[in-house]
């Protein structure tokens, strides 16, 4: 099955794949760990203590608490309105036009119980920062798809890392740790046995990361398509001027998708709705489908539902990657294990330099063989 | 020799460590409560394994 050669060859690609990506996966774990918990931190700096001002108290509408906004905000358009499911907070994001890029929008979130600005977190940036550092590390769209090679070439790494586990266990048991010899040979059985045991589970986190730094050009491609085919009948005609209620769009749409929950508004002409509709996207109830989102068309002038669209496969792909990236959809005991596998991964990583920063020693000064041709002899 | 039968002995138990955490990815996701509970003891796989041959160990 393996020859001496092929298992050479095996090894190269071991040994290159996780040398391309252990610089970034070491940063990937470390800042993923936080970020398992985000929720909590967040709990713990007070976005558990805030308290609506009227408690229980009737809930402004939506065009109220757009029309505080925009009043706070003087000149803006509203770009996107979204919803706190824990909560009567309603956060609206406004930018000088309705296509404005990221770092000229406004972000700011209202109690609906009162109209007052809910202030953000103390401490927030803190994890704001690192939940950036892991996207794209601060590089915008290129930092999130050389993220996502990265991703690769750590899946290739770990497929390579199971064909090499091979010869090294041809006469050791399951789980054997050789403690007795050296300090590398207990550091590579322990890379072995920890490797082997996370294989499932690094595989989907890695390639759900994978998918999750193509969601700019997956939803791109949603826009390119569904979105400019819904735009065309309308191409040439004047910009819409006034705007339906929001309110009355959003209980429109929950009419066209009962039992989902709310998510967001799309205002038109931003990134995410045409020039002619307002979008309102809800999400569903369970751990699968809560990252599925589905959208209903509301004409942004008359306020008439135009329909309800169902998201292409590819979208969903990304919805369906997210959960089994985060591990967020099985309360605190599933996060715990995440944040468990994510230190057995470090220490994988770890071990594995170790291993190769030593072999240089180990083939020019000391009598240890080199890892390839002891697992070449193995065979 | 290369038999099959040293495969399963190499790859039997991670490939049913593997089987289980897969198992518990996806009934975490399926639905609450016992799924959740199912979805735990799947992703513990790997630490069931670790305690499990550190006691073979002595």
């Amino acid at each position: 099955m393996l020859t001496q050669k092929t298992v050479r060859v095996w090894f190269l690609v071991h040994k290159w794949t996780s040398l391309v990506c252990t610089a970034f996966l070491l940063m990937l774990c470390l800042t993923g760990l936080p970020l398992i918990f985000s929720h909590e931190i967040d709990d713990a700096l007070g976005h558990d203590a805030w308290k609506p001002a009227n408690p229980g108290g009737p809930l402004l509408d939506y065009d109220a608490v757009l029309q505080r906004a925009l009043a706070n905000r003087p000149g803006e358009v509203p770009l996107f309105m979204s919803f706190d499911d824990d909560r009567p907070v309603v956060n609206v994001t406004t930018g000088p036009r309705p296509d404005s890029p990221g770092p000229e929008m406004h972000f700011a979130s209202f109690d609906r119980t009162s109209g007052e600005i809910v202030p953000p977190l103390q401490g927030g940036g803190v994890m704001e920062f690192i939940l950036q550092l892991h996207t794209d590390m601060f590089l915008g769209l290129p930092g999130m798809l050389f993220l996502g090679a990265m991703g690769l070439s750590f899946a290739a790494s770990i497929v390579s890392g199971v064909v090499v586990y091979t010869p090294f266990m041809r006469k050791l048991p399951f789980g054997s740790i050789r403690t007795t010899r050296s300090s590398r040979l207990r550091w590579l059985d322990t890379h072995n046995l920890l490797g082997i045991i996370t294989v499932a589970w690094v595989l989907v986190v890695g390639l759900t990361g994978v998918v999750n730094t193509l969601s700019t050009p997956i939803i791109d491609t949603w826009k390119a398509r569904q979105l400019a085919e819904l735009t065309r009948p309308y191409e040439g005609r004047p910009a819409v001027t006034s705007l339906t209620s929001v309110q009355g769009a959003v209980d429109k749409a929950r009419e066209a998708l009962p039992g989902m929950t709310l998510q967001f508004v799309a205002f038109p002409g931003g990134s995410y709705s045409t020039e002619r509709h307002l979008l309102v996207f809800f999400h569903g109830d369970t751990p699968l489908t809560k990252h599925l989102i589905t959208p209903a068309l509301i004409d942004a002038e008359t306020g008439a539902l135009v329909g309800v669209r169902q998201m292409p496969w590819y979208v969903k792909a990304l919805g369906l990657s997210q959960p089994l990236h985060f591990g967020d959809y099985g309360g605190l005991p599933l996060k715990l294990l995440w944040a468990a596998l994510t230190v057995v991964t470090l220490v994988v990583l770890g071990s594995g330099l170790y291993l190769w920063l030593g072999r240089r020693r180990a083939t020019t000064t000391s009598g240890t063989e080199p890892l390839d041709a002891l697992a070449a002899a193995a065979e | 020799m290369r038999r099959p039968p040293q495969l399963v002995r190499i790859f039997g138990v991670p490939a049913l460590i593997a089987a289980l955490s897969l198992f518990g990815l996806i009934a975490a996701l399926i639905g609450d409560g016992p799924w959740d509970a199912a979805g735990w003891l799947g992703v513990f796989a790997p630490f069931a394994a670790l305690v499990w041959t550190s006691q073979r160990r002595g």
